[in-house]
């Protein structure tokens, strides 16, 4: 899940080339069939939702950490079931958030997004908690690698060489919690005593480690709901006020990219195409369904202009969404959206659980041609929404592959 | 073939046999170019101004005016050529794909860009990284499926693209380091001892364009240091490579072979003073294919660059390259777990070749119009006589987009020398240290947009296109002199035009 950095996020700083690109880029139409108002209206909403998810998704993940930090106080089964459950809240309500990517915004900004550190796959397993081959090797077992394991020192390691590897963020938490998953038809099954000094090698550190972690996670998610929230948030109030005249096309940049490309792509198609158990992107603790039903859900969120209340409890409305924008705009559209949004839903919904067994099998099995059919409403989503960027005077073509 | 004497001595193209020695001539032929450091950075005017009008004679002015019209409003991909020069503009499928390829092709970009993990892990797809390896993904290197970027002074290449190939003297060609094989991996999995930390050193060297304008050259020095498996060889050569971007790669595949043939000429017969050969490379089976890909045409199909790439940079190994890149000492002594035999299946192999072979290229930016006076110097001045603007496919098998297009990559995809400054005293198969395969053109001006700055040549000395042009010598000489000499608006004219590419 490496982010895509997209055009918005261009360093304005290339001179002639940057001009001449722009100069032949997307234009904004003439004869203009927008209604500035009602822009304002959902441009202002789909801050608030992003500060009501942000703020709710700090909440779980503070909870999460105080369940690491009694797990590694006190191993127990329980407390490892309690830790895993609250991983699974906090996770679900993460996946809401993700129609904020792609387009340059506090998650995925090029000087200081947090994407990378919060969300990167696949985990690389032996580099955090040591090699088969060689004991007394990764992050827990080789403390030459990490001599103190604090949030600083990880987030140095997680950006190094290039590429990053991943050592932090959800995939890093979720393999401590679970551990390595050889099981065909379950979760990993890391055992408590993992983390109980004495009965496992490195399992201080192990338990420092996931200690940190918990406590990196908050603090990312607390700096992207500052960045959202009107006290705290100059990028808040950059984009309500619409400083770049680009609010409307990053928005709908992040519904496009996330539909076809992340979606579609990254998460349905590679792990159709590969059947490989573990193409899924939480493949420790089998959770994938449930992430790609949060995304969607994330989606109708900012359509419906209101949390998804089976996510959040009963929501206030909180304004306008982008179905009454579009309802304004091209009422035919808005209701071929508002359908195929809702289909997309039901077909993922549709996938039977747990995804790592679906996508196995010939292709005339009910669980792939499910795969399949999610495949198909999410292509379409994507193509309605490229409609609509169009008619909104935007080429979004943002999506390789999509 | 070789280099070439000064245009207004008159003298007669150096013959092919003394090929190996051109670093030799290279003093004799023009003072200038070692004694400042190798750089090809002349300051005195004289004679070499009567090079820059006879430059002008490889074509004149109408012939050049009608080729560079003519050429101009040809779509730079062909059918593939897409609009979008953002910062993903490297990334886009070639347009028209059904959905079993598009989705292949997202198969294949996941792979490119994901990171390969230690084996063993859950994601087994993923797995068999290293055990030595310069880079975990194809996309570190090619970021965003574009260029690599070179160090700063005192730093390490790091896995962004930059790779050093190592190598010593043999009877035909080069051996690999016996201690260290043929590429140095600076980076290794937990417990194993990356084989060296190689910095990079950027000498300067100065030299005056014809109207008295200063430019500086840099060129790198690589110092290995913390070497892990013993002393290297006294023999070591070293050679730099820069990840190129990927655009295009498919048409360029489909240049039929005649076509490449056709532009040879390693004699020189026909005295212009280019002498371009194509690098034959004999595959598993005996058979000859023209070399296309990779910095020196080393190899003859995609298939070949991309498993070479897998196993030297990433270390996954793959039908095509089914042993680790390690010497004989390192696989005897290094323990680590294998990710599968191949490591990469061959089905995500395959995907991959896809992927890479269907990116499509961004349009030029800028009218016709706009882009006629640079490219008329691009022609006047010789650029054009290796950077072959317009190419012609044949069938692909590869779908209809790819096939029978005419487009303009500006290469001629052979080798051609290019003097001592350039060279770095690594043989790669039958290609002498100063031969260069001629690089396709396109897409240049929209590295700074992908990968935030350009590096260019092999070794990513160059940090604009003067310095790329200023470094031409041999074969290339009379066209970079041509330029060096040209007034201030035709380079400027001529550099604009490379921008917009």
């Amino acid at each position: 899940m490496r982010p895509l950095t997209l055009a918005c996020s261009l360093p304005l700083l290339l001179g002639p080339v940057v001009f001449a690109a722009r100069a032949a880029g997307p234009k904004e139409p003439l004869d203009d069939p927008r209604d500035p108002a009602l822009e304002q209206r959902f441009l202002a909403t789909y801050a608030e939702l992003a500060e009501a998810r942000y703020r709710a998704i700090h909440g779980a993940a503070r909870e999460l950490a105080a369940c690491l930090e009694a797990l590694v106080d006190q191993p127990s089964e329980q407390r490892l079931g309690a830790a895993r459950s609250a991983w699974c809240r906090a996770r679900e309500l993460y996946g809401t958030s993700e129609a904020l990517r792609f387009y340059g915004g506090p998650i995925d900004d090029p000087r200081d997004g947090v994407e990378a550190l919060l969300n990167a796959w696949p985990v690389d397993e032996s580099y955090i908690d040591g090699h088969p081959a060689a004991p007394g090797t990764g992050l827990v077992g080789d403390p030459r690698l990490l001599p103190h394991i604090d949030p600083r020192a990880l987030e140095l390691l997680n950006q190094r060489g290039g590429e990053t590897h991943v050592a932090t963020g959800w995939h890093a938490i979720e393999f401590l919690l679970w551990g390595v998953d050889s099981d065909p038809d379950g979760p990993g099954q890391r055992a408590h005593t993992d983390f109980v000094v004495g009965a496992a090698p490195s399992a201080e550190r192990r338990g420092q480690l996931l200690r940190v972690l918990g406590a990196l996670l908050v603090e990312h998610l607390a700096q992207l709901e500052r960045a959202w929230s009107p006290a705290g948030g100059a990028y808040r109030e950059r984009f309500v006020a619409d400083v770049d005249g680009r609010s409307l096309r990053h928005a709908l940049a992040g519904l496009v990219v996330l539909s076809g490309f992340e979606l579609a792509g990254e998460r349905l198609v590679v792990a159709l195409e590969t059947r490989d158990q573990e193409q899924e992107h939480s493949c420790f603790s089998d959770t994938t369904l449930a992430d790609l039903i949060a995304d969607q859900r994330g989606i109708l969120e900012i359509w419906h202009g209101q949390l998804c209340p089976q996510l959040h409890g009963p929501m206030p409305v909180a304004g306008c969404g982008l179905g009454e924008l579009v309802q304004a705009l091209d009422p035919a559209l808005a209701q071929a959206l508002e359908q195929q949004l809702e289909a997309t839903l039901a077909a993922v919904e549709a996938i039977p659980a747990p995804f790592d067994q679906a996508i196995l099998g010939s292709d005339e099995d009910p669980g792939r041609r499910a795969v399949l059919a999610a495949v198909v409403a999410f292509e379409q989503q994507t193509r309605l929404l490229s409609a609509l960027a169009g008619r909104c005077g935007y080429r979004i073509q943002l999506a390789p592959g999509g | 073939m070789s280099l070439r004497g000064p245009i207004w001595s008159g003298a007669r193209p150096a013959p092919r046999r003394l090929r190996g020695l051109p670093w030799l001539l290279a003093g004799a032929l023009g003072p200038w170019l070692l004694a400042r450091g190798g750089a090809p950075a002349p300051s005195a005017p004289g004679p070499a101004a009567a090079a820059a009008q006879q430059g002008a004679r490889a074509a004149t002015a109408d012939e050049a005016e009608r080729r560079a019209e003519a050429s101009l409003d040809l779509p730079l991909g062909g059918a593939i050529t897409i609009e979008d020069h953002s910062q993903n503009a490297f990334g886009f499928p070639i347009p028209g794909l059904d959905d079993a390829a598009r989705r292949a092709f997202q198969v294949g970009n996941s792979f490119f860009r994901g990171n390969w993990i230690a084996a063993p892990a859950s994601a087994a797809g993923r797995d068999g990284l290293g055990p030595l390896f310069n880079a975990r993904s194809c996309g570190a290197c090619h970021g965003l499926d574009g260029r690599g970027l070179v160090p700063a002074d005192g730093g390490t290449p790091d896995g962004q693209g930059l790779i050093l190939r190592l190598g010593i003297p043999g009877p035909a060609g080069d051996l690999p380091e016996p201690r260290y094989g043929a590429q140095l991996q600076d980076q290794a999995l937990p417990g194993i001892e990356p084989e060296a930390r190689p910095r990079i050193r950027w000498i300067e060297t100065r030299g005056r364009y014809g109207d008295g304008q200063e430019f500086v050259l840099r060129a790198p020095r690589f110092e290995l240091e913390q070497p892990a498996y013993g002393r290297f060889d006294p023999g070591l050569r070293i050679g730099a490579r820069l990840a190129p971007q990927l655009i295009g790669l498919g048409l360029l595949e489909a240049i039929p072979i005649g076509a490449l043939e056709a532009a040879e000429d390693p004699h020189d017969r026909d005295g212009d003073g280019i002498s371009g050969r194509v690098h034959w490379r004999l595959s598993a089976d005996g058979a000859k294919h023209p070399g296309r890909f990779g910095w020196k045409a080393t190899q003859a199909t995609l298939e070949g660059q991309i498993a070479a790439a897998f196993v030297n940079d990433i270390g996954i190994t793959s039908e095509l390259a089914p042993a680790e890149a390690l010497s004989a000492e390192q696989a005897a002594e290094l323990r680590f777990a294998s990710g599968g035999q191949p490591e990469v299946e061959a089905a995500t192999f395959e995907r991959v070749v896809l992927y890479s072979r269907l990116l499509a290229v961004p349009a030029q930016r800028g009218s016709a119009e706009a882009l006629r006076p640079g490219a008329l110097w691009f022609e006047r001045f010789g650029c054009a006589a290796c950077h072959t603007p317009v190419q012609h496919s044949g069938l692909s098998p590869h779908g209809p987009q790819l096939s029978q297009q005419a487009f303009r990559p500006y290469t001629d995809l052979l080798l051609h020398d290019l003097g001592a400054g350039l060279a770095d005293a690594k043989q790669d198969g039958d290609a002498a240290p100063s031969e260069w395969r001629t690089p396709p053109l396109w897409g240049l001006g929209l590295v700074p947009v992908v990968n935030g700055r350009l590096a260019l040549l092999h070794d990513g000395r160059a940090r604009d296109f003067a310095e790329a042009i200023l470094w031409h010598d041999g074969e290339a000489r009379a066209a970079r002199e041509a330029f060096r000499l040209a007034p201030a608006e035709a380079r400027r004219a001529l550099l604009d035009f490379l921008a917009c590419l």
